[in-house]
């Protein structure tokens, strides 16, 4: 299982980057942490003529506050985002979720942008992005462009990104006093999820707000936004939850049924927005 | 300046392997588990399952950890790369080592090399775990002969100073 052969470049800017995305355009992949990259292509699942290795843009590695959104570069490695004061403050929901992703070794090089651009259909940064309606930015020569985190995979490991693009950050919504909540079932802990759900929820009106992402049922997030009493709303959401399972398509492997999938979509889907709720309604 | 380096062209590599200078050749698919092994004969370095599942070729890369079977070799130019060979002092086992010893953490020792990796950069992080933490850490390796017990029993000796 060694990678096919492929040449390798390795800007040192973020414009020297962008040059060699549009030079090489639909050729090339933009290598991060490699943690998904670099298992698809030892597979051969991925052939790649160029890798483009941006490990050196140290730019693309911070986190910072821009107003109502926090801003993460596309190079932060989890397993600093996993205990960055900024991310436990502004974005309780992608702490939560950054626990269950992968294994402890894989979390130190593995980085938030690479995780969204690989786009696997039950990874939990970009259902939590999703989920709670963040932006990514995409840069090329051409142009910086945003766009919704909801828009931006198209269907099982396939984005919006086009050939001479790269994903340069993460725009997380800040989202203080919320409910938030995370779960997954996955045959191991850090295995991919059959099924993960992540919810958020807050004080809105006289009642409550929710966004509920589920991942691994389709090929990409999928989210409910609704509302809830601010009391006694356990049959509510519950109706919710299971109307909106039913207008998924879920996949089918050897790990999991379509039915089964809808079955513990909806059960985890209903407690882990019980767990957002409360949390947000105390 | 945007370093390029084609297919089928074989660059010279330098970089520090547990503290000492080495210079090796790779192509740019060529695996760091392949390089430390093959071309720098460093074979305490295991191979297990190419994919980045087992953890068995885990090194340390710039201090982070890193699967070097999903690491190539012409990313570590100038990098400080850390290997199991680092934790002995020649035949002089360190104190995690004697623990996983004395604990019965290892049978036929294939993931042994990747686990001492984890655990040491583990324990520099968190040098007082939580049972549950030693569980999750050692959920990124696979081990096929010792049901992890008696590694989870090692790693908390050696936090608890008492190994």
């Amino acid at each position: 299982m060694k990678p096919a052969p492929f040449a390798y470049v390795r800007p040192e800017t973020e414009d020297e980057a962008l040059s060699a995305l549009g030079e090489y355009g639909d050729d090339a992949v933009v290598l991060a942490g490699g943690l998904s990259l670099g298992a698809m292509m030892n597979m051969r699942l991925v052939f790649a003529e160029t890798v483009i290795d941006i490990n050196s843009l140290q730019e693309l590695g911070h986190i910072e506050r821009q107003g109502n959104w926090l801003r993460t570069g596309t190079l932060v490695r989890q397993a600093d985002a996993l205990i960055a004061s900024e991310v436990a403050a502004a974005v309780p929901l992608l702490q939560r979720g950054l626990r269950n992703v992968g294994h402890y070794q894989t979390r130190s090089r593995g980085t938030l942008g690479g995780s969204v651009a690989h786009a696997d259909p039950s990874a939990e940064i970009p259902l939590c992005l999703a989920t709670l309606g963040g932006e990514v930015e995409l840069k090329s020569q051409r142009e910086t462009r945003r766009v919704a985190a909801r828009d931006f995979a198209e269907s099982a490991l396939s984005t919006c990104r086009k050939g001479d693009e790269m994903i340069t950050a993460l725009y997380w919504p800040v989202a203080m006093g919320v409910g938030t909540a995370f779960t997954e079932i996955a045959q191991r802990h850090g295995d991919f999820a059959i099924v993960a759900a992540a919810a958020t929820a807050w004080r809105e009106n006289d009642g409550l707000s929710f966004s509920l992402g589920l991942g691994g049922v389709e090929g990409c997030p999928r989210v409910l936004d609704g509302t809830a009493p601010a009391e006694d709303w356990d049959a509510a959401v519950k109706d919710a939850v299971a109307t909106f399972v039913d207008t998924l398509d879920p996949m089918e492997d050897p790990r999991a049924s379509a039915a089964y999938r809808s079955d513990v979509a909806v059960h985890l889907g209903v407690d882990t927005l019980f767990q957002a709720l409360r949390e947000a309604a105390v | 300046m945007t370093t390029r380096i084609r297919a089928d062209e074989r660059v010279r590599v330098t970089c520090s392997v547990n503290g000492k200078r080495q210079i090796g050749y790779a192509e740019p698919r060529t695996l760091l588990s392949d390089f430390l092994r093959h071309e720098l004969h460093l074979y305490g370095t295991h191979v297990g399952c190419e994919h980045g599942v087992c953890g068995a070729c885990t090194v340390t890369f710039d201090g982070r950890l890193a699967r070097s079977c999903m690491t190539y070799a012409v990313q570590v130019e100038g990098a400080e790369i850390g290997t199991v060979e680092e934790l002995s002092d020649g035949s002089a086992l360190n104190v995690l080592q004697r623990a996983f010893s004395e604990h019965g953490a290892l049978q036929c020792g294939f993931c042994t090399a990747g686990i001492l990796i984890s655990a040491t950069h583990f324990l520099a992080n968190h040098p007082k775990p939580s049972e549950q933490e030693v569980r999750e850490m050692l959920s990124g390796h696979l081990c096929r002969c010792t049901g992890y017990e008696g590694m989870v029993r090692a790693i908390l000796a050696v936090a608890e100073g008492s190994s």
